[in-house]
């Protein structure tokens, strides 16, 4: 039986949108904040210093690079899941705030009060940083409620994996988005794992770009690992959203190369898929041989971005150790607002 | 730094197997790369590198066994570093020098420190008081709730109200009855039966920083949204260290109906009432419904705001004056005596004021006090009037276990013991799923006979 797909197929590299050589060199700072950034949690955690939880976006960073370099800052709204630390950096929360709340210090973005999966920022527009798979999805839809209502212009990003894409209140969130005309993009990050279990054990359809179907949502699969295609996509998505015709679906086909938290040990996948990811569709590695093939930057100049990067991350780490834990007082403050 | 340390790879883990060397000494590594296998009871762990480098020397042997967390294993060296910058450590068990101690090891080093601070007290406003001569009008419960809106609504552009049936039905109870002819469709939003899905969607609209009355058709259906209410709501303020608000209403009818069965009667007052961050209000009468919504619309912080389906129709006086505010926190001595504390709230205070108006005529001075909130729960004004009575009696509808019963009996014994002149005695539902035939569920539910034989027994009347 004959079914007309509704949502066009990840593109191929032979009709990959063009980048400027400014658009890699940014896309290239954003993916390496992010992967610098990430090894030294991980080490961090190593040490003891950061505790609990730790969900680190080594292998995705495409995703949330592309997306919002397609986004107006400052104006749309960005929700995502627990593996947020990523989104914060490249939404220009300070690094330094972001690693001191992972080590659960007074100077961290939540005062040390909220760890690794809640974090937020009301001046740049990120609502977390949501410990609970799949909430962020209603929330993200209730953010382009309140854009909707105001009239202002803003369209909600809202970021969920391919395990939440199989959660109920993100079906009853498509379904509002799509009855009311919200301006949300719902980008689904399929890393292939939902924890340990893989889509193929998880889902009974795992094309979740169609997950919108029977809404009428349209959905596009989107090469995740390619910050081009991502931000080609997020571009066109976020302005059908922006325009009045309401949601739109992005399923980034990305990666993770680390564990689902740092104590996985990842057994549930071969050795070799890792390898091969990190080996031939390393996102930054992409960037990274555009910007010297096509003579944008030399090997030299790429070297002083990654120690500006290292820099970078040093110190943050360096604050997020020697930055006092909150004072005993903290555990009574910010539970309700005294009217 | 050129030392390279055992990991800590889950909360947990204080020490672990070296199994296995993946690089061997001269070798060069950059981020990223596998360093070593490490194996805990739990599973086998890769100790990836962070910085590059060349590995100047590997301080474990593979397969040694219970190497502490933060030893030093290897040696690595930047470019342009000497092995001299890195101190020899082989063998050492323990790190030579802590480069850091984890915050919890940190607590344990220093028990005084970990003294907890005295909670804030609350303290509750007295009702305000009502202008010399002010006109008392005669109206529901429905209507209180339904005009409360109405001017909240007028007063705010931010307020909105979301439910099942809320404006083209008129509301499945009448409570939303003509607000949207008012407001229009884009303030009074009709839902699909979706709780789970428009409770975050309301939720995330106050964080963006509207003021959502999420009505719920009945609280039953709110168990699908309690994720919602609970983790993302009442927790936001707190896990942003104060950043993002949810000023919102969360409301509906609760508690047992009439003949509905066992998922349509249930009390969910000790549910909320349990969760900092929320506040919580069950008014009974019509006038501290309409002061104590308008109040809870204009809350900084979610509102869970338990009606009763049976006390809509009961009418009641409210002061017709032009912003009846009524401050959340404080209870309502309904009457004033001496000889026992009866507490209730919401449908409990209609077995309690008719137990009372009994208990009076049979010559026992009865101090009746309505909560009205559960959280803060005021058990300031509890406590004292104990201190006075010696006597306490509490009534509510909901299960025994764990109920706002429990936690007064609690209360007064931690703060006024020595003022007890017998066992605080709980008046509750009985402990049970609602039975659906009648004289199971007149059964399943208190009673006034029920109240007047606690004051009995407290006062050794009987």
């Amino acid at each position: 039986m004959a079914r007309k797909p509704v949502a066009s197929k990840a593109k191929t590299q032979s009709n990959v949108p063009e980048f400027t050589g400014e658009q890699d060199l940014e896309a290239y700072r954003e993916m390496l904040l992010i992967r610098r950034f990430e090894e030294k949690a991980g080490q961090m955690y190593g040490m003891g210093l950061i505790g609990g939880f730790c969900h680190l976006y080594i292998g995705q960073e495409a995703v949330v690079t592309g997306v919002t370099m397609a986004s107006e800052k400052g104006k749309d709204a960005q929700i995502t899941g627990y593996r947020d630390h990523g989104h914060m950096l490249v939404m220009g929360l300070d690094p330094k705030g972001v690693m001191a709340e992972l080590t659960g210090r007074q100077g961290g973005l939540s005062k040390g009060k909220g760890g690794s999966m809640h974090m937020f920022s009301n001046e740049h527009k990120f609502y977390g940083g949501n410990g609970i798979v799949g909430a962020q999805v209603s929330l993200g839809a209730g953010l382009a409620f309140a854009a909707k209502y105001r009239g202002d212009g803003s369209v909600s990003i809202a970021y969920f994996g391919d395990g939440a894409a199989n959660q109920g209140q993100v079906y009853e969130s498509f379904n509002m988005a799509k009855l009311w005309k919200l301006p949300v993009v719902f980008i689904i990050e399929n890393n292939k794992y939902a924890m340990g279990t893989s889509i193929e054990r998880a889902a009974a359809t795992t094309d979740f770009s169609q997950r919108g179907l029977s809404f009428d949502i349209p959905g596009e699969q989107v090469d995740g690992m390619d910050v081009r295609m991502v931000y080609d996509a997020a571009r066109r998505a976020i302005e059908h959203a922006r325009s009045g015709k309401g949601p739109f679906i992005l399923e980034m086909l990305t990666y993770r190369y680390r564990g689902h938290s740092m104590s996985d040990p990842a057994k549930y996948r071969t050795k070799d898929e890792v390898t091969k990811y990190r080996q031939e569709r390393d996102p930054i590695e992409q960037v990274k041989a555009r910007l010297i093939e096509g003579g944008f930057q030399t090997e030299d100049e790429l070297k002083k971005i990654e120690n500006d990067i290292r820099a970078i991350v040093t110190e943050a780490a360096d604050f997020a150790t020697n930055d006092p834990e909150p004072d005993a007082s903290e555990l009574w403050t910010d539970i309700t607002i005294s009217a | 730094m050129p030392q390279i340390l055992m990991p800590a790879l889950s909360p947990t883990m204080e020490e672990g197997k070296l199994s296995k060397w993946l690089v061997k000494v001269g070798d060069t590594v950059k981020s990223g790369d596998v360093l070593a296998e490490i194996e805990t009871d739990k599973a086998t762990m890769e100790v990836e590198s962070v910085d590059e480098g060349v590995v100047k020397e590997l301080l474990v042997e593979e397969g040694t066994e219970g190497v502490k967390v933060n030893t030093p294993i290897a040696l690595v060296l930047a470019e342009g570093e000497t092995a001299e910058a890195a101190p020899a450590a082989k063998t050492v068990p323990e790190p030579a020098e802590a480069p850091v101690v984890p915050a919890e090891k940190a607590a344990e080093a220093a028990p005084s420190a970990a003294a907890v601070p005295a909670a804030p007290k609350f303290e509750a406003q007295s009702d305000p008081d009502l202008p010399e001569g002010v006109e008392m009008v005669e109206m529901t419960v429905r209507q209180a709730l339904n005009e409360a809106m109405a001017e909240e609504l007028r007063r705010d552009k931010d307020v909105f109200v979301m439910g099942e049936e809320v404006a083209e039905y008129q509301g499945a109870y009448k409570i939303t009855q003509n607000l949207l002819q008012e407001f229009g469709p884009e303030r009074i939003i009709d839902t699909p039966i979706t709780e789970h899905g428009f409770a975050g969607l309301a939720v995330g609209a106050a964080f963006a920083g509207l003021k959502p009355i999420v009505e719920f058709m009945t609280w039953n259906f709110a168990m699908q949204a309690i994720d919602q209410i609970i983790n993302s709501a009442a927790k936001q303020l707190y896990m942003s260290g104060g950043q993002v608000k949810a000023p919102m209403v969360f409301r509906g009818p609760n508690g047992p109906a009439a003949r509905v069965g066992a998922q349509h009667s249930q009390d969910y007052s000790a549910w909320y009432s349990h969760v900092p961050g929320l506040t919580v209000i069950a008014p009974y009468s019509a006038a501290d419904a309409k002061g104590l919504l308008k109040a809870a619309i204009r809350s900084p912080n979610p509102v869970v705001f338990l009606e009763n389906e049976i006390l809509y129709g009961s009418t009641g006086l409210v002061p017709k004056v032009d912003d009846f505010l009524l401050p959340i926190g404080k209870a309502r001595i309904a009457r004033k005596g001496a000889d026992v504390t009866v507490v209730s709230f919401s449908m409990g205070m209609r077995y309690a004021t008719q137990a009372t108006e009994k208990l009076v005529a049979a010559g026992v001075d009865v101090e009746l006090i309505d909560l009205r909130t559960l959280r803060p729960l005021d058990s300031d004004t509890v406590v004292e009037s104990v201190k006075k009575t010696g006597r306490l009696v509490t009534v509510e509808e909901g299960w025994p276990q764990g109920g706002i019963g429990s936690e007064l009996s609690a209360r007064v014994m931690e703060q006024a013991f020595d003022y007890l002149d017998a066992p605080v005695m709980r008046v509750t539902g009985k402990d049970v799923p609602m039975p659906y035939a009648a004289n199971l569920e007149k059964l399943a539910l208190p009673n006034v006979d029920e109240v007047i034989a606690a004051v009995n027994a407290v006062t050794y009347r009987s």
